[in-house]
């Protein structure tokens, strides 16, 4: 077989080399898939358990339906089971398996719509209308098919490069990490949602990939260069070797960052900073003080809402939180307030069909509309500060307004606590996101309210120069160093100093190691970051005199472009320096 | 061996689905191979989802096509089915 390479957007470092698994989620799963010859008997095996599930499944409702209403009502059931025993869902299906070499889900897809467009062009109303019942059953069919696939992604006891035209936050929030040795998705850029997993689990990643499913069969041998942006499908025995090699040195270097884990954020010069993670989902929790991490300057809290109908209830969240104050010690942690919306939805939040959701009802604007989803968690938060340095952030602020409305529901919450004699910290220190430019432009107005703000740079930079930061024909105008952000930053910091709080950032941007020389100099406090580059962040700052870091970020604020500004960086820090970073 | 006849339809809901059901598991009793022709259509009587297509309501007349050893007796089986309204009242 030959050696194929193919290019993409490096989202996440490292290599990674492995058999691909295609993972095909939910509802895109019954999309046409080519197989092997020697896949179609696995496919037939595949096809007929979802057979024997679907037939148990109906087997149990009229069961049911018997105990319920009575052996009349319950005929409609074995309608069903005949329906079942078809030829066309015995014979046709299996042998078109293997004669048309197709996935299952998408023979039945054609079978089930030719069966359905007879059933239309009768005159009887009845015959018409009993199409759906034969759909019923095949639709059931289908589903017990796509759903072994979605399980087989959580029961993998093997490891893989899990291959996927995108994943959402309901697949990564359930994946195993133990088995999952990186990703690679057809679409998405550096910031998109996978991308960003990938990192904090350190896990390499190649997003962009346009049609790589494909193009790669399951089984087949990747490389996965998320350093370059590459992907190598069936790789000669040459390139394998070399890239053994690139990988145990790669390795070999994350190696010699740990050796940073137990010494401070500290310059060259005696200027500390405090150096904190970003958690998206607590599976990394057991990571960060392995990293060096000494706090944790974003506990995302979505994953408690994600993947679910209900509504996570007070006690179960105050146990997440406990557990996160419980592991951290005492480190600092902060709760950031659930931020849905955006690219993130709960079918029972979504009822609004937004068409411009990151301009709509998301993160504390929905919040505020919806106390009785906001106090649960507010209260669950208190409760937990009790055992441990927690703090508290709201996202998305853009008035002041949202700041008082949200600190007296937090009052409120305080009161009724106090007053049901429950255990908790009424002294909790508050802070907002900057994330809105308005929001960066009256960052001093904002922080005489708040103990403390902390940048989210993602948002910022997508919002100040209008980009959708996922969108590919746009990407090229994403920019961190553009004058604008900078400028944005730099009043957001300087308001913070003046009024004598301090002030993080827990944006991307913060983790990129060739920003972190500027971002100390222009006086950020708090670097919080994807875990995974917690070394790499700290290298650079032990590195990095502060006087001169100071010195570029009042120089970068009179550049014209981002692209001086990186020159500026590049020109003006220490040699060594340069030669890990450009 | 061959055997073919025609089967009227009288029962007053027609060869709907639970009576279509009836019919394909009598049908599986037997190894021959059984055709229902209706007008220009042909489908085979072990299958629900080709009966169905049929759309046969009471008065319809179906003409049964049955290759094999148990032809006979097949055939014999279906004529009660339907003589029997598939078990149903009316």
């Amino acid at each position: 077989m030959a050696e194929k390479i193919y290019n993409g957007v490096p989202a996440s470092g490292g290599i990674a080399i492995g058999p691909a698994f295609l993972y095909h989620p939910q509802g895109l799963s019954t999309s046409r898939r080519n197989l092997r010859t020697e896949e179609t008997k696995a496919e037939q095996d595949r096809y007929h358990q979802a057979l024997t599930k679907t037939r148990a499944q109906i087997s149990e409702l009229e069961e049911k339906m018997k105990a319920k209403l009575g052996e009349e009502h319950a005929a409609i059931f074995q309608a069903h089971q005949v329906v079942l025993e078809d030829p066309l869902f015995l014979e046709e299906i299996p042998q078109a398996i293997q004669t048309r070499r197709l996935n299952a889900e998408f023979l039945l897809v054609e079978a089930l719509e030719k069966f359905q467009s007879v059933m239309a062009s009768l005159d009887d109303s009845y015959f018409r209308e009993r199409g759906g019942d034969i759909q019923d059953v095949g639709n059931r069919l289908i589903k017990n098919l796509t759903g072994a696939e979605k399980d087989q992604l959580k029961k993998l006891d093997r490891e893989v490069i899990v291959i996927a035209n995108d994943l959402s936050p309901s697949d990564t929030v359930s994946m195993p990490t133990n088995t999952i040795k990186g990703f690679c998705t057809d679409v998405g850029g550096r910031t998109s949602h996978v991308a960003i997993v990938a990192r904090s689990l350190a896990l390499p990643a190649v997003v962009g990939m346009q049609n790589l499913t494909t193009e790669v069969q399951d089984g087949d041998i990747i490389i996965l260069d998320g350093n370059k942006g590459l992907v190598v499908v069936n790789p000669l025995p040459a390139t394998l070797k070399q890239y053994q090699r690139l990988k145990e040195s790669h390795e070999a270097f994350l190696k010699s960052l740990e050796e940073l884990r137990n010494l401070p954020a500290t310059t060259p010069d005696g200027h500390q900073v405090t150096l904190a993670a970003n958690i998206e989902i607590p599976q990394e929790l057991d990571e960060i003080f392995k990293h060096g991490a000494e706090g944790i300057g974003l506990f995302r809290t979505e994953f408690l809402f994600l993947n679910r109908e209900e509504i996570p209830t007070e006690d179960e969240q105050y146990e997440a939180y406990k557990e996160l104050a419980t592991k951290t010690g005492v480190s600092p942690a902060i709760i950031r307030t659930l931020d849905l919306g955006g690219d993130k939805f709960l079918s029972h939040l979504n009822p609004l069909n937004e068409s411009n959701p990151f301009l709509g009802l998301r993160a504390i604007r929905l919040c505020l509309k919806r106390p009785d989803i906001f106090k649960p968690q507010l209260r669950a938060i208190l409760r937990a500060a009790a055992h441990g340095p927690i703090k508290i952030m709201f996202p998305m602020i853009s008035t002041l307004a949202e700041i008082r409305e949200s600190k007296i529901l937090l009052n409120q919450c305080i009161l009724q606590l106090k007053k049901e004699g429950l255990v908790f910290r009424s002294g909790i220190e508050v802070g907002a996101m900057i994330e809105i430019p308005s929001a960066a432009v009256v960052a001093d107005i904002l922080i005489q309210e708040l103990d403390f703000l902390s940048i989210g740079t993602n948002d910022l930079i997508q919002y100040t120069l209008a980009v959708d930061r996922v969108n590919e024909s746009v990407a090229y105008l994403y920019d961190p160093l553009n004058p604008a952000i900078l400028r944005l930053i730099q009043m957001t910091v300087d308001a913070c100093h003046n009024a004598g709080k301090w002030v993080g950032m827990c944006g991307e941007m913060a983790g990129d190691p060739q920003f972190v020389p500027l971002l100390l100099g222009m006086g950020l406090d708090e670097f919080s970051v994807s875990v995974s580059v917690i070394p790499e962040v700290k290298k650079v700052i032990r590195m990095m005199p502060f006087e001169k870091s100071k010195e570029i970020a009042k120089a970068a604020l009179q550049m014209k472009t981002s692209e001086e500004v990186l020159k500026l960086i590049k020109n003006n820090i220490p040699p060594e320096l340069r030669a890990i970073l450009f | 061996m061959k055997v073919t006849e025609k089967l009227p339809v009288i029962n007053k809901l027609g060869l709907h689905l639970r009576a279509a059901a009836e019919l394909v598991k009598v049908a599986n009793k037997f190894k021959s191979h059984i055709l229902i022709q209706h007008g220009v259509q042909n489908v085979n009587a072990k299958s629900l989802m080709g009966l169905m297509t049929l759309a046969a309501a009471k008065g319809t007349d179906l003409e049964f096509t049955i290759e094999g050893d148990d032809a006979k007796d097949a055939m014999a089986a279906l004529r009660q089915l339907f003589a029997n309204k598939f078990g149903e009242k009316e």
